[in-house]
């Protein structure tokens, strides 16, 4: 390998150079330049959010990958179409939650809020583009030290305080298992190495006892990430303690760059171990659908319950894993764009409600369509995505993650899907029935939010319709994503 | 290139559905006008279709393509046969009424006309949709209107329990005729949703066993089928006026076509194999549902028990998989629409002014109500299958194609029909002959002339299929020859 510095390895690590440097230019704009609060919470989002526009515009241009992809930095990165493509999804949900962040109290006027959404976003691309272990183990720190940080964030508020050491407990031991896991790989083949590491994992190479001692303690970090069953405990309480567009980047671009680990590790390191997986990860959809669903019916918060939803919707994606087939990779890439607008848009809503209204209950939204239609018409649509009806994104997505499971005969896990698809839809339909028919608390009209806030959600709502029925350039993305993981 | 009326057809409801959200709410006058002209043009259209149909051509006309997502095999394709227009028509006729009907919604009018159109949007895009992914993303689309309509407009002492009852148990069948769905798609080895290719595909026996139920359940559930029936009463009873005409008239129809298109179109085979299975159920349905209804004492649960009778002469007709049941299959479709939409808008017309739909309550409307007591007594005798009527015309086929298959079904599907004259003479009589009660007699009125046109017009459709029914089995006949050709003369 030479030491040479080429062209080719500093495009494959654009964006996150960006990122850095726009976090550093804002943490300078945040104590020089914008003196005054009022300033500062009116344009430090906007900074965030076109700066990381900027960025995916030039990554766009020039850390598209060509070809199969290569690795650079020595065998540290994966310069391909599927790092890329997870790239814009966490930078678009980064991008989406500063704007929504702008309608925050709490943290509109604190630039290292906004610092450490970009570190974290940073950290979710080496995620998404780690080829070696020893790297993927420090991207997910980079990423979930500032989140950690980001759910206490309100110190004065004695449930973010506790949703911030909550996850951070849950995140040091999961990942302290992971790491185990890691160094018992490294103990068994000499590499960190993942696309070295493939051939060393072929099946008949290692005990099979061993091989799946391995895939459960790395699986027990990852399923943390995407909060699966029964990794999970945490979600509920740290959605509702967190500040709500923390809530929202978590539910979306954190489980992303979980899939996106998960995806990498087990359909390349793993390949040759999928019968022993698929297994595996097919009980965790099936306990993560039932308790996600049958747990949120109960929820009197709206942010449980979309905690709940949440954990759910991992089960969901992870019928795409467990079909361990370039389907199943597609659809879990599609149902996580599809995913991702329609969650950080019910953030969004809940987020100016609480803002509006001063509280989460799900009785909060009564009568929202009195108050104002067109806020009720984008929970409608958030809510029908979340629950798989056309003409919104869910709707496809589940699809695909089912159609996934049905080409590899796994009929029983697909009729699990559906049926709790039936039960997610009750509870979503309950929230619209309390938009909709019960009375409203006040009759007063909801106050408009701010631009920031008000563009977030046009592009959320965009998203959502055209992710649902304009399908082709999306399934052409996930099908760039997919073809790069399946190289091998 | 063809002038593309179908896409034109399902997308005036849509375009109009959206243009309703951006009216100022307090604008009636536009939200109504609106609505009207979307429900005056997409029958205008429907009427056009019908008639400029080439029926010694037969087969798919009007067809449409465009790349959706050719990837995946999607394709947005549409065209219509001798099967589907009648049903298009239907729809037509139905959601014009709807309007007319619903032109005092005073809670909300624009998001009600706007879920109105919606709806309608949803089964014309069924029944013209000839790729099977089309066709359900049509299917699912009907579900946020179908249960906000009735949770919102409803009835307030049963519409949460109706409107959530009704949405979960079509929801359910709808994901299980997915899974079918998807059997079918990976099955065929084609990797298309086209149906025309799938009908070619020539399915295993064995697998075409295996999901006939998958795909023909599934969608039956919305056509009521027994033992799935009973989201359909309640829902209808909960639902307000024209809702309860688009579900009844309309949405159960959906429901039977796409068990028909998808189910025994695509799995002929399973048909035949299931068709015991099947005509047990429905003759199950037609009098189950007849003796439910008579013991009912709320003069619109009577009518949606009776929606589930009715349906069940549609799925023996099916099940009987021979061109005279078929054919009288399609055309009860088609007089069931129009007749149940009739029934519901006059129960709405009624219980409007009389502010209760309990039977014993009611009386001698004729007096005041002289429109509604002649229209409800024609819908009446055409759900008896009374000569002259369309009721008459559509039930005899499908009586002569199960006495073919099996003659029990058909004498006890007939002694169903007796049923049938049994509760829709008593709730005349009660209803709207006898004594008025004392209370009613100051506060009832006449109907509109909106409704006068509404019932005029659905009854004239009754009576003149009744004379004329080739306007009718000049479509559906060629649809069914069709239908046949892939059954391949199992029978």
């Amino acid at each position: 390998m030479s030491s040479d510095f080429t062209p080719q390895m500093w495009r494959s690590i654009f964006p996150e150079v960006g990122l850095l440097i726009l976090a550093i230019v804002l943490l300078f704009f945040d104590l020089i330049w914008l003196k005054r609060p009022q300033m500062r919470a009116r344009w430090l989002g906007w900074i965030t959010s076109i700066g990381i526009v900027l960025i995916m515009g030039v990554a766009a241009g020039v850390s598209m990958p060509q070809g199969q992809g290569s690795i650079e930095w020595g065998g540290m990165l994966r310069f391909d179409a599927a790092g890329f493509v997870f790239r814009m999804i966490f930078m678009s949900a980064a991008a989406l939650t500063a704007l929504f962040a702008s309608q925050f109290e709490a943290v509109k006027k604190r630039g290292e809020f906004y610092a450490l959404l970009l570190i974290s976003t940073l950290g979710m691309n080496l995620m998404a583009s780690a080829a070696d272990l020893i790297l993927l183990f420090l991207a997910i720190e980079t990423t979930s030290i500032p989140l950690y940080v980001m759910a206490g964030f309100l110190t004065r508020d004695d449930r973010s305080v506790e949703a911030g050491i909550k996850y951070f407990l849950f995140g040091a031991i999961t990942s302290a298992v992971m790491l185990y896991g890691f160094s018992l790989i490294y103990g068994l083949t000499g590499t960190t190495q993942i696309y070295e590491l493939s051939s060393a994992f072929q099946a008949g190479n290692l005990p099979v006892g061993l091989a799946g001692l391995v895939i459960v303690l790395v699986l027990v970090g990852f399923g943390f990430k995407i909060s699966a069953v029964p990794f999970h405990f945490w979600a509920p309480d740290v959605y509702q303690g967190a500040p709500t567009p923390v809530a929202g980047f978590l539910s979306t671009a954190s489980k992303a760059a979980g899939f996106a680990v998960l995806l990498r590790v087990f359909q390349i390191v793993f390949a040759g171990q999928g019968s022993l997986w698929m297994v595996l990860i097919a009980i965790l959809a099936t306990a993560s659908m039932l308790i996600g669903n049958y747990l949120a019916l109960a929820q009197r918060s709206i942010k449980r319950l979309l905690a709940y939803s949440s954990i759910a919707h991992a089960g969901y994606l992870l019928i795409g894993i467990a079909s361990d087939s370039e389907l199943g990779t597609l659809s879990v890439v599609y149902y996580l764009i599809a995913y991702l607008v329609t969650n950080l848009a019910a953030f969004g809503i809940v987020n100016l409600i609480e803002n509006r209204v001063g509280s989460d209950e799900i009785g909060a939204l009564a009568g929202l369509n009195r108050r104002s239609a067109g806020l009720a018409l984008a929970m409608l649509a958030a809510m029908l995505s979340l629950g798989g009806i056309p003409p919104f994104a869910g709707f496809f997505a589940k699809l695909l993650v089912f159609a996934a499971a049905v080409e590899r005969g796994l009929i029983w896990l697909v009729l699990i899907g559906v049926f709790n698809a039936v039960v997610g839809l009750y509870y979503y339909l309950n929230v619209l029935k309390v938009i909709y028919l019960h009375p409203p608390i006040e009759e007063k009209e909801i106050v408009p939010a701010t631009p920031g806030w008000r563009l977030a959600m046009w592009v959320c709502m965009a998203g959502i319709l055209l992710v649902g029925f304009w399908f082709s350039p999306w399934y052409s993305l996930a099908q760039a994503a997919t073809s790069a993981i399946w190289v091998y | 290139m063809q002038f593309p009326i179908l896409s034109t057809l399902i997308f005036t409801p849509i375009v109009a559905g959206i243009l309703l959200l951006l009216l100022p709410a307090e604008n009636r006058i536009w939200i109504r006008r609106v609505a009207l002209v979307a429900a005056t043009l997409i029958l205008l259209m429907s009427l056009f279709l019908y008639f400029s149909y080439d029926v010694s051509r037969g087969g798919y006309q009007f067809l449409e393509e465009a790349n959706w997502l050719p990837q995946f095999g999607i394709h947005y394709k549409l065209g219509v046969d001798g099967i589907s227009l009648p049903l298009v028509l239907l729809s037509g006729l139905v959601i014009f009424s709807g309007v007319l009907v619903s032109w005092n919604v005073e809670d909300r009018p624009r998001e009600f006309f706007s879920f109105l159109m919606f709806l309608g949007a949803s089964v014309l895009g069924v029944f013209c949709a000839l790729d099977l992914f089309l066709l359900f993303f049509f299917f699912e689309l009907a579900v946020f209107p179908k249960y906000l309509m009735i949770v919102v407009w409803g009835y307030p002492k049963t519409r949460e329990y109706g409107g959530m009852k009704l949405t979960l148990y079509l929801f359910v069948g709808s994901v299980i005729a997915l899974v079918g769905t998807l059997a079918i798609y990976f099955g065929s080895g084609l990797r298309t949703f086209d149906l025309l290719a799938l009908e070619q595909a020539g399915f295993p026996i064995e697998f075409q066993r295996l999901w006939f139920p998958f795909v023909f359940l599934g969608f039956a559930i919305l056509g009521g089928i027994f033992p799935f029936h009973s989201w359909a009463p309640d829902g209808h009873v909960a639902a307000p006026t024209a809702i309860s005409m688009l579900l009844a008239g309309v949405e159960m129809k959906v429901g039977a076509f796409a068990a028909l298109r998808v189910g025994i179109q695509l799995l002929p085979e399973g048909a035949q194999y299931w068709a015991p299975a099947i005509l047990l159920l429905a003759t199950i349905n037609v009098v189950y549902g007849a003796f439910i209804a008579m013991v009912q004492t709320d003069f619109k649960y009577v009518i949606g028990f009776s929606s589930v009778s009715h349906m069940g002469l549609v799925l023996i007709g099916f099940a009987t998989l021979n061109r005279d049941g078929l054919l009288g299959a399609g055309m009860q479709m088609f007089s069931h629409g129009v007749m149940t939409a009739l029934f519901f808008a006059i129960v709405g017309m009624v219980y409007d002014r009389a502010h209760t739909r309990e039977i014993g309550a009611l009386g001698g409307l004729v007096r005041k109500m002289p429109w509604a007591a002649v229209g409800f007594i024609i819908g009446g005798l055409v759900s008896m299958g009374m000569p002259g009527f369309s009721g008459f015309v559509s039930e005899i086929p499908v009586f002569m194609g199960a006495w073919q298959v099996a003659p029990l079904v058909a004498v006890v599907a007939i002694l169903g029909i007796l049923i049938t004259a049994a509760y829709i003479f008593l709730v005349v009589r009660r209803v709207f002959f006898g004594e008025i009660p004392a209370e009613l007699s100051a506060r009832v009125g006449d109907v509109s002339r909106k409704d006068k046109l509404v019932i005029g017009m659905l009854s004239a459709v009754m009576i003149l299929l009744g004379w004329f029914p080739s306007l009718l089995t000049r479509l559906i006949e060629p649809g069914v020859q069709s239908i046949l050709a892939l059954i391949g003369g199992g029978r």
